[in-house]
């Protein structure tokens, strides 16, 4: 009785609520530090990112040159807020292009009973294919742009996202109140939208989280193997491919921006795992 | 009666996903912006040049007719011929089965090893200090690329220490024992970071079964503790590990076509990026159709594993 006199309290939202989680809350901090860095980069980088200085190749880190510089007098900490920009723009846009695509089709798969079949299939089928694999696959014939990596990368995530739509749809789809809209003679795209979709949203947020972690360690190993976005373009995964020529004597060029990898998938994952505790609880189990 | 049906439904979905998988395969090389032949021979090849490439690639005649021998080809086993290794795609993909199939089996059998009993202790001992330990290593290893963790490794373990060879596979000769050798560090470059999913997975599935009643009735019997965990909790608790094992082995693919590169293993995925970058297109249709219908091969053994764990699993 003493629940129903109190007067309704508005829900925190769930940006307050994911605040209030400590693990989640220092991962979004870090994603928002390397975020502002990335996006200011061109303010605050102490040197150009191209700029080739002989003299001052394989510099080791100090005051002048805080993460050192590379083989070719680069600065490598410049380089890593540039790459800093790419990386998380691939992962932003895979995440947006994915989202799109596994949201039509996983909302198709899981609305349209005649449809679920081919499109679980082929669902199946697209996530029979080892992520980096079918990634080179796909830019190796589209040619390796940002664009086309984007592509590839969405093309492989989205089944992910997909089943994921597919799943929850299949249970909404069944609830009262989309039966009673139905009853109503609402149009199927308007129920789609407004009575599934936005049910959805919890586990996309969540899947997207973490594909975009995936995302972010993929085009690193793209850009590492040579086969992703052109060389010409600073990449963590570039960068860590010319140090590996000089693991011995500049051990740095390759450890900072594996270090940067390693923060921002963690960050991200610390994000997804707390989104997800808030969202999903009945996948909280402290996976 | 229930059984088979149940076993011949999973065999023909999975039919079903191959054909699906070769299809993709076909449309995937045939998406490439302008004429394949001529994007492999450059701007100086002369038309008959690429209309001999194009035959080759089997990409004369309509598309139907194209879709026609290519799957006939496929359920014969016949993937093309390598354009610059001038042999058939087959026999290149299974001379470089070795090191690829043992780096999965090993990279498999560490995170395996690792996981199963770290996920278990932490399940059992929610919140202690382990658990929090385990949880926070398993979520950073999550996040290390394997390939930089086996650069890391090379530089430790083969440049300082000289414990082994910086990379190859032992040279042309070497025994068996010197190759598998050669497979250690990127074994456990790989299988380190792999086990993570497998520990929180492993961790998440017992913490589920281990309230469960029967768990309890169990206790209650006077069952030893490590008989209730192992017997009862972990059997029931192995489906979705089981399940999450067989993803992992598909990541392990994925994970090998980078590290295989990093060690210098003459596996199969470097030979498709050395394809992917010399445009090698029959190699790159032929590894990924192998690949994937592998997946899908030890996703369907493991539904029958699920049967045969779970009597009421039924397809």
């Amino acid at each position: 009785m003493a629940a129903i006199a109190t007067p309704l309290q508005q829900e925190p939202n769930l940006f307050s609520r994911l605040l209030g989680r400590p693990t989640a809350a220092v991962g979004l901090a870090v994603l928002v530090i390397i975020a502002v860095m990335a996006i200011l980069a061109p303010i605050i980088a102490p040197y150009s990112p191209t700029k080739l200085s002989i003299a001052a190749r394989l510099h080791a880190p100090d005051l002048q040159h805080l993460f050192g510089t590379d083989d070719l007098g680069r600065d490598v900490f410049t380089r890593m807020l540039y790459a800093a920009r790419t990386s998380l723009s691939v992962g932003f846009a895979v995440v947006v292009f994915s989202g799109v695509v596994g949201i039509v089709l996983g909302l198709t798969a899981g609305f349209f009973r005649k449809l679920d079949t081919p499109v679980s299939r082929l669902i199946d089928a697209m996530m029979a294919f080892p992520d980096i694999l079918l990634a080179i696959a796909l830019v190796a014939a589209l040619g390796a742009t940002p664009i086309n990596v984007v592509v590839a990368l969405g093309i492989v995530y989205a089944p992910r996202l997909a089943r994921v739509v597919r799943a929850s749809t299949l249970v909404i789809r069944e609830l009262p109140y989309v039966e009673a809209a139905r009853a109503l003679g609402v149009p199927t795209p308007v129920i789609l939208v407004r009575h599934v979709l936005r049910n959805v949203t919890s586990p996309i947020l969540v899947q997207g989280t973490f594909i975009f972690a995936n995302t972010i360690l993929a085009e690193a190993g793209l850009s590492f193997l040579g086969v992703g976005i052109s060389p010409d373009i600073p990449t963590w995964g570039t960068m860590i491919a010319v140090g590996r020529q000089y693991m011995d004597q500049a051990g740095w060029i390759m450890m900072f921006p594996g270090a940067a990898i390693v923060i921002t998938v963690l960050a991200l994952q610390l994000v997804g795992d707390g989104l997800r505790d808030l969202l999903d609880p009945r996948l909280a189990k402290d996976i | 009666m229930l059984l088979l049906r149940s076993v011949l439904n999973r065999l023909l979905g999975m039919i079903v996903v191959m054909a699906l998988v070769a299809t993709i395969v076909f449309v995937i090389v045939r998406v490439t912006p302008g004429d394949p032949a001529a994007v492999m021979l450059g701007p100086d090849a002369t038309a008959a040049d690429i209309a001999a490439l194009r035959s080759r690639l089997g990409l004369d005649g309509s598309i139907p007719e194209q879709f026609w021998r290519y799957i006939v080809g496929v359920v014969q086993g016949d993937f093309g011929q390598s354009i610059f290794l001038n042999e058939p795609v087959t026999a290149a993909l299974a001379q470089r089965a070795e090191p690829t199939f043992f780096l999965t089996v090993f990279s498999l059998l560490i995170a395996t090893v690792i996981a199963l009993p770290v996920g278990i202790l932490s399940a059992y001992r929610r919140g202690s200090l382990f658990d929090q330990a385990a949880t926070t290593i398993a979520m950073f290893a999550a996040s290390v690329p394997s390939f930089w963790l086996g650069l890391l490794f090379i530089q430790l373990f083969a440049v300082r220490l000289g414990w082994f060879d910086t990379s190859g596979y032992g040279g042309p000769g070497a025994s068996f024992g010197d190759r598998i050798a050669h497979l250690v560090l990127p074994a456990l470059a790989l299988g380190l970071v792999s086990s993570a999913l497998i520990t929180r997975f492993t961790r998440a599935s017992m913490l589920d079964v281990l309230n469960d009643d029967y768990v309890r009735t169990a206790r209650s019997k006077g069952m030893s503790e490590w008989r209730v965990v192992l017997k009862h909790a972990l059997k029931n608790a192995l489906i979705p590990i089981l399940t999450v094992i067989g993803l992992t082995a598909a990541l392990l693919i994925s994970g090998a076509v980078v590290t295989e590169t990093v060690f210098g293993l003459p596996g199969v995925g470097s030979l498709v990026v050395s394809a992917v970058l010399r445009r090698d297109y029959p190699v790159i249709q032929g590894a990924l159709l192998v690949i994937a219908g592998l997946y899908v091969l030890v996703n369907f053994v493991i539904d029958m594993l699920y049967i045969l764990i779970d009597p009421r699993v039924r397809y």
